[in-house]
């Protein structure tokens, strides 16, 4: 039994299979829609998240499967003080398989090493949070045609922003592929992610502060939001906030085939107006999001197996 | 000079750093064991100018000495058997160490959740870099000798 805790527990070659899978589901939905009839996804959110938490409902449901689960700690027996571990081993009598986000960087881990069914992290803390990155890589090689030769600009909390870091350790393993890091020196991403990953592979990457300055060569322009929640005080917060807004007197400099991402939500990091430039992918990449997921599914439930794509 | 006597079976553990010895005497658990132990603290020493010492008398598989290598991968042991030294022993970094150090991330699951195990995995050796099984948090060994 497999769970996925980070996206690298995954090898290149199994991310490129879990990629097609998820391209053939795009175009062939009806010939997965009851592979996993009578199966159960259990959503165990013990914060808040509409977004991930759908769509791992939508994937599920997608499949023929149905769903149960909690959506915040207040609704769930930790309320009550019960340990992830309990409550893992009472999920896996009900679910066949478990998403979990938990505010608490490593609880998935520790629920999938008391787990009898496959465990999702869906997000823990400011740790990980691997089917966004599975997404990201879905819609940028969707889209691209390549994960490969291209230069990938991530721009707005790189320091916080988990998502940033998973994409780069994604990312990394493949060939040619160079990082342009926009943020304002506070947001600058940490120190291991610079020097034990960026320098320690010899991957080509430079930090700049502005968007403008990185925009020309961008083959992909990756937006984060600054996130209250993973700051300290709300000083700090309310001074970076608004430090980069992309809007389209900034993309008149990117190159026509540009793809825009980001995670989502969106506060006003890019403005509404770019919502129409076909280079905004925002909206895509949340539809890519389920298809990835619905692979993921079939994967960890080895239900895959029984395709052929 | 201070004479303290030889031992029968057990270990020496030599050059130590000074200061450090009364750390290592609680993380090798030496308070909790039935044996005799000797701290000898500011030792002179020619190579390090000065040094601690632990002599214990003990049977040599009750202690773990992985913890050791974590501590100080330079302390020299000698496994001493019926009144000589048998053995010295050579330390490494282990692999991973399970509460001996604690998680300081406020935001790791282990802050919440008492009965979790903090365990450290050794992520680069050159560096003794660990890190928090759970959340990743780095820790380096503040008394790593360069």
């Amino acid at each position: 039994m497999r769970h996925l805790m980070s996206p690298l527990d995954f090898s290149v070659s199994e991310i490129d299979r879990l990629l097609d899978l998820a391209n053939d589901i795009e175009k062939q939905p009806k010939k997965y829609a009851h592979a996993c009839e009578g199966k159960k996804i259990a959503t165990c959110f013990y914060e808040p998240s509409t977004r991930t938490r759908l769509s791992f409902e939508a994937a599920m449901l997608n499949l023929g499967g149905s769903v149960l689960g909690f959506s915040s700690a207040n609704s769930s027996s930790a309320a009550k003080g019960e340990s992830v571990s309990d409550t893992i081993r009472i999920i896996s009598c009900y679910a066949d398989i478990c998403a979990m986000r938990h505010p608490k960087e490593g609880a998935p881990l520790v629920a999938s090493e008391k787990s009898k069914i496959p465990v999702i992290n869906a997000g823990d803390g400011g740790h990980q949070h691997p089917t966004q990155t599975l997404t990201d890589l879905l819609t940028i090689r969707s889209l691209k045609g390549r994960l490969d030769n291209i230069t990938i600009g991530l721009c707005g909390d790189l320091k916080f922003g988990r998502t940033v870091h998973s994409l780069i350790n994604a990312l990394i393993r493949y060939d040619n592929v160079k990082f342009v890091l926009i943020s304002p020196e506070e947001l600058r991403v940490p120190d291991y992610i610079r020097e034990d990953v960026l320098k320690a592979n010899d991957i080509e990457f430079e930090e700049v502060e502005t968007l403008e300055e990185a925009m020309p060569e961008l083959d992909v322009l990756y937006m984060t939001r600054v996130q209250k929640e993973r700051f300290f005080n709300e000083e700090d917060y309310i001074r970076l906030k608004d430090f980069y807004i992309l809007n389209k007197q900034k993309l008149a400099e990117a190159k026509e085939d540009m793809l825009i991402l980001h995670p989502l939500p969106r506060v006003n990091e890019i403005a509404v107006e770019v919502d129409d430039d076909p280079r905004a992918c925002y909206f895509k990449q949340a539809q890519y999001g389920v298809y990835v997921r619905m692979a993921l599914i079939l994967t960890l439930l080895e239900l895959d197996k029984e395709f052929d794509y | 000079m201070l004479n303290i006597s030889g031992i029968h079976e057990g270990f020496v553990l030599d050059h130590i750093q000074a200061g450090m010895s009364m750390r290592i005497y609680h993380d090798l658990k030496l308070d909790e064991l039935d044996c005799t132990v000797a701290i000898i603290k500011n030792a002179k020493s020619s190579k390090m100018g000065k040094k601690d010492i632990i002599k214990v008398e003990c049977p040599i598989e009750s202690l773990d000495l992985d913890i050791l290598g974590f501590i100080d991968h330079n302390i020299t042991v000698n496994v001493i058997k019926h009144d000589k030294i048998v053995e010295k022993m050579e330390l490494r970094l282990p692999k991973h160490v399970k509460n001996v150090i604690k998680c300081k991330n406020p935001r790791c699951i282990t802050s919440i959740e008492q009965e979790l195990d903090h365990i450290f995995i050794l992520a680069d050796s050159a560096k003794e870099v660990y890190r928090c099984k759970y959340c990743e948090e780095k820790y380096i060994n503040p008394n790593r000798r360069r």
